[in-house]
């Protein structure tokens, strides 16, 4: 059993945490797999999004982006 | 908020008119009442300061009481092993799994002791009778209730033979080297990562 005040897993400590450990680990098995498997897979780490920063109550030119996984 | 807006609108247009009558013209009024039948502590405050206004529902309220845990122990462990995009057995009712958790291939069979375990990159066996279905996650978590019910939750779960051992050599052998090579404590941890998932797809497929 884990030693009491462990600091927990090695990428906790390295600053990561549970969802990004996990989105990367289920991103790498995705990678492995055979073929018609595997674009139906990468389909569904696609992700589209758009952030607008706000300076001085007014938004900024948004930034919409779009692709595979990732940060 | 605005469940309330309407009831409040039209009372304040025909206050007249007791709002119970109200409520049961409104369009898209609850089934149940607004109220919690039973006087929680919530509710008699609720009713001091405001007691004009129905108490909203607590999220406590929607949920069902947890199920009485059976005197005898059932002779099938029920399965349900879920992903994000797609629940893979839904109430599947096998006699034994065996499933990848952080600290080792755990077996869980009816009557086991209730248990959350974070799950590993690994193997998850189902044993159903004689047929043995093996699925590689990603990682997740095992739920194990009282009442012989195991709740299996991964971001991504494929059966073993979908994987192509090809690419699993590469990437092993592309992340160990990574791990030599990085640099910064993130680095290390996503080589490591790497080399922790691509070894246990390496052994899901030769072992």
């Amino acid at each position: 059993m884990a030693s009491a005040g462990a600091a927990g897993p090695f990428w906790r400590a390295a600053g990561m945490t549970y969802v990004s450990y996990s989105n990367k680990c289920a991103s790498m098995v995705r990678n492995c797999l055979k073929e018609p498997h595997r674009s139906e897979a990468l389909d569904r780490e696609k992700v589209h999004f758009s952030i607008s920063k706000w300076i001085d109550g007014k938004p900024e030119k948004p930034l919409i982006r779009e692709g595979t996984g990732g940060d | 908020m605005f469940r309330q807006a309407s009831r409040l609108l039209s009372r304040s247009i025909a206050h007249q008119q007791p709002t119970k009558t109200q409520v049961a013209a409104r369009a898209f009024s609850t089934d149940v009442s607004a109220t919690p039948t039973e006087d929680s502590p919530f509710a008699q405050s609720w009713k001091k300061v405001i007691p004009h206004i129905d108490a909203p529902k607590t999220p406590s309220s929607y949920m069902k009481t947890r199920p009485p845990t059976a005197s005898a122990i059932p002779t099938k462990l029920t399965v349900n092993f879920v992903l994000p995009y797609a629940s893979q057995l839904s109430e599947k009712e096998v006699d034994m799994i065996i499933v990848p958790a952080t600290t080792g291939q755990m077996g869980v069979l009816p009557g086991h002791v209730p248990t959350i375990a974070e799950l590993k990159p690994g193997v998850m066996t189902v044993h159903e009778g004689t047929d043995v279905s093996k699925y590689f996650v990603s990682s997740g978590f095992a739920f194990i209730h009282a009442n012989s019910v195991a709740d299996v939750i991964a971001v991504e779960a494929v059966p073993v033979d979908h994987l192509d051992s090809n690419l699993v050599q590469k990437g092993l052998a592309e992340f160990t080297q990574k791990l030599g090579s990085a640099s910064t404590d993130l680095e290390k941890a996503e080589a490591q990562i790497g080399v922790d998932v691509y070894s246990a797809m390496n052994s899901a497929l030769t072992g």
